[in-house]
């Protein structure tokens, strides 16, 4: 199954649309709850970096029978120091969006922590391109 | 307990309507960094928080919490109240503080 979603820019309004959607796709599916939540709030995660750090995008969502992968594609500004990102409560939120409860600097750790794989590809000026992937399968 | 008992027991008013489904209440967890709460409160839990914006409702679905409580009477916007009768969760308004809703809830056995 192959899902396309538009990000707007700047607008919290509809941002996570996109991640309850797929959420809501992979409950059907029967996948494992804990799964979906690890995929859902991953996908969130990113999808609200697009919209409030990366001038919005799309997200392209592919799912089979043993993983998930999403895609998020931002045109923002890109990430200058991507090890300072990933750091646990680094954040250049606006006062803005921290008011809102954003900006904690642990959307990326939270993917990380709950995706099998984390692939971020910048381009200061171009834009960013997250993509997570959580496999249904692994036995531990 | 049922989040619909829990709230008769704080006295406190369930502003999205009668509840399509028993929806259990497993423990509080009280946060008004999104991000963190994301990835801390536990599945079914209640969520204690000041805000009161569009996005709560996305981030009490997509974690699984099982309702969403405003203390000290603020209000909560209209928008919010229709999205979340739309996603089917719960929120629930109280006058009293997240202290009081905690000591509420142990007391309740939550
Ligand atoms: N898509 C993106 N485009 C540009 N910068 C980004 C993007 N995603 C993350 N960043 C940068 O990385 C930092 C850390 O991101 P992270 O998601 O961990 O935290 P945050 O978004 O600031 O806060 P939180 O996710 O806790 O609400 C951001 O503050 C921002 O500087
Ligand atoms: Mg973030």
């Amino acid at each position: 199954m192959k899902l396309h979603y538009e990000i707007p820019a700047n607008d919290l309004t509809y941002a996570g649309e996109a991640s309850s959607s797929v959420k809501k796709k992979l409950v059907q599916l029967g996948i494992d709850p804990a799964l979906v939540k690890k995929a859902a709030v991953s996908m969130y995660e990113a999808e609200i970096n697009a919209v409030i750090h990366g001038n919005g995008g799309f997200a392209d969502v592919e799912v089979s029978s043993d993983r998930i992968i999403v895609t998020i594609t931002d045109k923002g500004p890109g990430i200058p120091n991507i090890e300072l990102a990933m750091q646990e409560g680094w954040s250049t939120a606006s006062d803005e969006v921290r008011e809102m409860g954003f900006g904690a600097g642990m959307g990326l750790p939270n993917i990380k922590r709950y995706t099998d794989k984390l692939d971020i590809d910048t381009q200061i000026g171009e834009g960013t391109k997250v993509t997570i992937t959580v496999e249904f399968n692994k036995r531990l | 307990m049922l989040a619909a008992e829990f709230a008769a027991k704080l006295g406190a008013k369930v502003l999205t309507g009668e509840p399509r489904d028993n929806t259990e209440i497993k423990g509080i967890y009280c946060g008004d960094l999104l991000s963190w709460v994301m990835s801390h409160a536990p599945k079914s839990s209640a969520w204690v928080t000041v805000h009161t914006h569009l996005n709560i409702v996305a981030v009490a679905s997509i974690s699984e919490l099982s309702c969403i409580i405003i203390p000290e009477g603020i209000k909560v916007d209209e928008a919010t109240i229709n999205r979340a009768i739309d996603e089917n969760t719960i929120i629930i308004s109280s006058e009293l503080t997240a202290y009081e809703i905690c000591s509420i809830a142990h007391d309740c056995g939550i």
